[in-house]
């Protein structure tokens, strides 16, 4: 990871009218290092969707995106109440979302099924109470 | 039927004119939930939805869409707009239902 160009986002709380900032300046940067469409594709998408995730559930965060020749490697990390059940989190369809984001079109309980389908790699660690952060690996 | 075809066969309003208009359409899109939008929206769909808030701008951005349909007479919010303007995307509109508005576009696509 010597080489690695490093990308970091401030995530804002509870702001959709910013959310994908981070994901399309991300999409936009990989297009320029001439990183392949479909790989682009999957990050700005599993990206998106861990971002919209931050100010849904967490009240923003931090994110992290290292790229390589090899790699993409994103991690989100929030402090925000944790995931109670991370199995239930992970089957499409399941939401916590409030009726406030569903009306914006959110909350169908794909974010983290998205996630894990548009990455070649992920892992969630959370704790309750403290904060979740999930890193996501796309291979190049 | 590339996306300036789509707006020139006059068979939806002009909302925005975006970037690519040469870009070639691949499949009419419905839906309005957005995470399940992001995820399976083909790349190069006219997306036809009812939900015109600025998030919807963003995820027909990330999934690659070729452009936005509001159908059902519904319209962006202003937020919206100033975002199709900014990121020069193409968005067209109609009082059509939204399968409909879906079919007119198959049948501009395949005869």
């Amino acid at each position: 990871m010597g080489n690695a160009i490093v990308l970091k986002y401030h995530v804002s709380t509870e702001d959709f009218t910013r959310a994908g900032e981070a994901s399309s300046d991300v999409k936009g940067k990989l297009k320029q290092m001439g990183v392949s469409p479909a790989a682009v594709r999957k990050v700005a998408i599993a990206m998106y969707e861990g971002e919209i995730n931050m100010v849904i559930h967490a009240r923003g965060g931090e994110i992290t995106v290292e790229i390589t020749p090899e790699q993409i490697k994103m991690v989100l990390a929030d402090v925000g109440p944790g995931i109670p059940d991370i199995d239930k989190a992970m089957q499409a369809g399941w939401s916590t979302a409030p009726d406030e984001v569903r009306n914006l079109g959110f909350g169908a309980g794909m974010g983290l099924p998205n996630m894990k389908k548009y990455t070649d790699h992920m892992e969630i660690e959370t704790e309750l109470g403290v904060g979740t952060t999930i890193t996501m690996l796309v291979n190049l | 039927m590339t996306i300036q075809e789509l707006i020139d066969s006059n068979m939806f309003q002009v909302v925005n004119v975006g970037e690519e208009t040469e870009r070639a359409i691949t499949t009419p899109f419905c839906c309005d939930l957005l995470s399940i939008a992001m995820g399976r929206a083909p790349a190069g769909c006219a997306w036809v939805t009812v939900m015109g808030n600025m998030n919807t701008l963003a995820v027909a951005t990330l999934a690659e869409a070729a452009c936005i349909i509001m159908a059902e007479g519904t319209a962006l919010d202003e937020v919206a707009m100033k975002k199709a303007r900014d990121q020069e995307i193409t968005v067209l509109a109609t009082e059509l239902p939204v399968f409909d508005a879906a079919l007119k576009v198959y049948q501009g696509l395949h005869g």
